[in-house]
C-alpha cells in the first residue's frame, strides 16, 4: 500500500498502476475523485438498474394494492362511481414508487460495496486513519498476478509515493 | 472577517466566496470533528439543551394529559374540528422542506453553496416533520389505533379508504420522513467514518466505527455511492414537492370555501420552501456565530437563502392575490363572504398580522445593504415563522368557523394546552438539534474536503 498527497497524483499513480498490469488494486481517497474508479478499471455500476427495479416494483405494488383493497376485499360503492377509481389511486403509487425506490438505492449500494464489514485489512496500517482525512492510498493485493513484493515497491517508488506499507492479514 | 462581513454591505454577490481561503483537507476535518469529538461541551450548548428541555417536558405533560382525558382540553370543536393541531402539523411539515430541498434539488442544480449548510437542513428536516407527525397522531384522539390508516389485513375486515387525502397523506409523510432519513444517514457515513479514525476514547470509537460500517473510502466504493447520491435527489426532488401538495389535497379536495381552490398546491409548496428556508436561517445565524463556522457558512450562504426567501415570498404573495382575487370573480356569495370574512371578521387582525410578517417585512430583502447584515435577515426570518404559522391558522380556523349556514357558526380559541403542545414541540425540536450538533458532524466534511480540492483547482 502507497500513501500520496495529493488526489491528482493518486489519480496518476493508478492509472499508471493499471498500465504496468496491475488489476487487483484498490484506491483510496477522503472525498470522491473523479475518474479514480475508472483508472483502476471499475467501469460500471449496477446502481441505477437496481433503483429502476426497485422503483417499477413500488410502482406496481403501490398501485394493486390501492386495487385489492378498494376493488377485491373491502368494496365499497360511492354513489355508482367506478370501484378502480385509478386517478385517486396516483398519489399513493407515486409516494410508494419513490420509497422502495430510494430503499433500494441505499441497500443496494450498500450491498454492492460489502457493507457493513466490521473487518478489513487495510485498517490494520497505522497510517491508513488519514485516508479519512486528508491522505490518499493505493493499495495493490499480493493476490495480483504481476504483483511481487519488490517489484511493486519499486514501482510504488517511481510514482512519487510518500509512504509505503506492507498489509498484514 | 465575519464581523467586518456584518458591517459592510458586498461589493458583487457572487464574489463572495462560499468557503474562505486557507482552509486544507485536514484543516477542515479538524475544525469540523473538533466540535463533536471535544471532551468539553460549551456553556451555551448547556443553556440551549436545559432550556429545550424543560420544554420538552411540558410537552410529555401535556400529551400525557390528552391522552389519559381526552382531545376536549384542546379547543377544538364543531365548526372547528381543526384547530392548533392541523396548523401546526402543516407549519412543521413546511418547515421540513427545506432540507430537502437544499440536499436534493441544489444539488441537482449544481449549486455549491448548499454543501455547509445541507447537513443540518437535512437534520432540521427529520426532526421538523417528526414533530408534525405527532400533531395528527394526538388529533386522533386515540392515538395508539393510528394504525388502522395501513392497509393490513384485519380481522375487523375494513380497509383504509384510499380515495381520501387524509390516508394520501399517511403515505405522503411516512415516504417524507423515511427518504429523508436515508439521504441524511447515506450522506454521514463517510463522514462517521472520519470520526471513527480521529476519536481518541474507546466507546466513541467502537459507536461511530458500528455506524460508519467499514466505511474506507474505496474508489469503488465512491463511484457507486455518488451515483446513488444522485439518484437518491433525483427521487427525493419530486418527493419534496409532492409531499405539500398532498397536505394542500387535504384542504383542497373539500368543499369548505376557502379551502376548495386550485392554486392550493402550488402555494402550499412555495410557502412550504419559504417557511423552511426562514427556519434554516434562524438557525445557521446563531449557529455560526457560536461556534466560530464563520469561514464555512458564508455571507454568500446567507445571502443567497435570503434571495430564496425573497423568490418564495413573491409567490406566497400571489397566492393571496389570486385567492383575493379568485373569491371575487367566482361570483360565489360563500367565496365572497369568506374572503370578507377574512380580512373583516373577527380574525381580521390575524389576516393583517399575516400580511405584514409575511408579505411586507420580507420586501426588506430587495436592499443590498439589508440582506447582507445577518441581524436584520435573522429578524426576518423570525418575521416569516410567524407569518407562515398565521397563514396557516387563518387558512384553516378562519375558513372553518363560518361556513354555509350561518347557524353553525363558532368562535376557536386555543387552550392552555393547545399552546403546551405547540410550544412543546418547539423545544423538542431545539433540543434534538443541539443533541445532534454535539455527536455528529453538522456540516458534510467529505462535501467540504471536495468544495476545498474544487477551489484549488480552480485557482491554478
Amino acid at each position: 500500500m502507497a500513501e500520496f498527497a495529493s488526489p491528482e497524483e493518486l489519480l496518476e499513480a493508478a492509472r499508471r498502476a493499471f498500465a504496468a498490469g496491475f488489476r487487483k488494486m484498490d484506491a483510496y481517497s477522503p472525498f470522491p475523485v473523479d475518474g479514480l474508479a475508472e483508472a483502476i478499471g471499475f467501469h460500471r455500476s449496477r446502481v441505477p438498474l437496481i433503483v429502476l427495479i426497485g422503483g417499477i416494483l413500488g410502482c406496481l405494488g403501490g398501485f394493486f394494492l390501492q386495487y385489492w383493497v378498494s376493488v377485491i376485499d373491502y368494496p365499497i360503492n360511492v354513489a355508482g362511481r367506478p370501484l378502480n377509481s385509478w386517478p385517486s389511486f396516483i398519489p399513493v403509487t407515486f409516494e410508494l414508487t419513490i420509497l422502495v425506490a430510494a430503499l433500494s438505492a441505499v441497500f443496494g449500494v450498500l450491498a454492492l460495496n460489502g457493507l457493513p464489514m466490521p473487518y478489513h485489512p487495510v485498517f490494520n496500517v497505522e497510517r491508513f486513519e488519514l485516508a479519512s482525512r486528508n491522505r490518499f492510498f493505493l493499495c495493490i493485493e499480493a493476490t495480483d498476478a504481476t504483483f511481487d513484493l519488490d517489484g511493486t515497491r519499486k514501482f510504488f517508488k517511481e510514482v512519487g509515493s510518500q509512504g509505503i506499507y506492507e498489509v498484514d492479514f | 472577517m465575519a464581523a467586518n462581513q456584518q458591517n459592510q454591505p458586498a461589493e458583487a454577490g457572487d464574489s463572495l466566496p462560499v468557503i474562505e481561503p486557507g482552509h486544507t483537507f485536514g484543516s477542515i476535518t479538524d475544525k469540523i470533528s473538533s466540535i463533536v469529538l471535544t471532551g468539553r461541551t460549551p456553556w451555551f450548548w448547556y443553556v440551549g439543551f436545559g432550556l429545550s428541555f424543560i420544554l420538552v417536558l411540558v410537552l410529555f405533560f401535556c400529551i400525557a394529559a390528552v391522552i389519559t382525558i381526552g382531545v376536549g382540553l384542546f379547543g377544538i370543536m364543531i365548526p372547528v374540528a381543526w384547530g392548533f393541531d392541523i396548523v401546526n402539523f402543516v407549519w412543521w411539515i413546511g418547515i421540513g422542506h427545506a432540507g430537502t430541498l437544499i440536499s436534493a434539488i441544489l444539488l441537482l442544480l449544481r449549486q455549491k453553496w448548499r454543501q455547509s449548510i445541507n447537513r443540518f437542513a437535512e437534520a432540521m428536516t427529520l426532526f421538523a416533520v417528526a414533530c408534525a407527525g405527532l400533531f395528527p397522531l394526538i388529533h386522533l384522539g386515540r392515538p395508539w389505533y393510528f394504525y388502522w390508516l395501513l392497509p393490513y389485513p384485519s380481522t375487523m375486515g375494513i380497509q383504509p379508504q384510499f380515495r381520501s387525502p387524509l390516508v394520501w397523506d399517511v403515505f405522503a409523510v411516512s415516504t417524507y420522513f423515511t427518504v429523508s432519513l436515508l439521504f441524511w444517514f447515506l450522506g454521514l457515513i463517510p463522514d462517521l467514518a472520519t470520526l471513527r479514525d480521529r476519536a481518541r476514547g474507546r466507546i466513541p470509537r467502537f459507536i461511530y466505527g458500528m455506524l460508519a460500517m467499514g466505511w474506507r473510502g474505496s474508489a469503488i466504493h465512491w463511484h457507486r455511492y455518488e451515483i446513488a447520491y444522485l439518484l437518491l435527489a433525483g427521487l427525493a426532488t419530486p418527493l419534496v414537492v409532492s409531499v405539500h401538495t398532498v397536505v394542500s389535497f387535504d384542504f383542497a379536495v373539500g368543499l369548505v370555501p376557502g379551502w376548495h381552490s386550485t392554486i392550493f398546491p402550488p402555494y402550499f409548496v412555495a410557502g412550504a420552501i419559504y417557511s423552511g428556508f426562514a427556519m434554516v436561517l434562524t438557525i445557521a445565524i446563531p449557529l455560526r456565530k457560536l461556534y466560530g463556522l464563520e469561514d464555512f457558512i458564508t455571507m454568500r450562504h446567507l445571502k443567497n437563502m435570503g434571495m430564496v426567501l425573497l423568490v418564495t415570498g413573491m409567490i406566497v404573495a400571489y397566492g393571496y392575490l389570486i385567492e383575493t382575487f379568485m373569491a371575487w370573480y367566482s361570483g360565489d356569495i360563500f367565496e365572497k363572504y369568506m374572503m370578507m370574512n377574512r380580512m373583516f371578521g373577527p380574525y381580521g387582525w390575524m389576516y393583517w398580522l399575516l400580511i405584514l410578517f409575511n408579505i411586507l417585512i420580507p420586501q426588506a430583502l430587495w436592499f443590498r445593504s439589508l440582506h447582507t447584515n445577518v441581524i436584520v435577515l435573522f429578524l426576518i426570518a423570525i418575521s416569516v415563522n410567524i407569518g407562515m404559522w398565521l397563514e396557516r391558522y387563518v387558512i384553516i380556523v378562519v375558513s372553518l368557523h363560518r361556513d354555509f349556514m350561518p347557524s353553525a357558526w363558532g368562535m376557536y380559541s386555543g387552550t392552555v394546552f393547545d399552546y403546551g403542545v405547540f410550544a412543546g414541540t418547539i423545544g423538542l425540536f431545539v433540543a434534538l438539534l443541539f443533541l445532534f450538533i454535539r455527536v455528529l458532524p453538522m456540516i458534510s466534511i467529505f462535501e467540504m474536503r471536495e468544495l476545498v480540492h474544487e477551489e484549488e483547482a480552480k485557482n491554478d
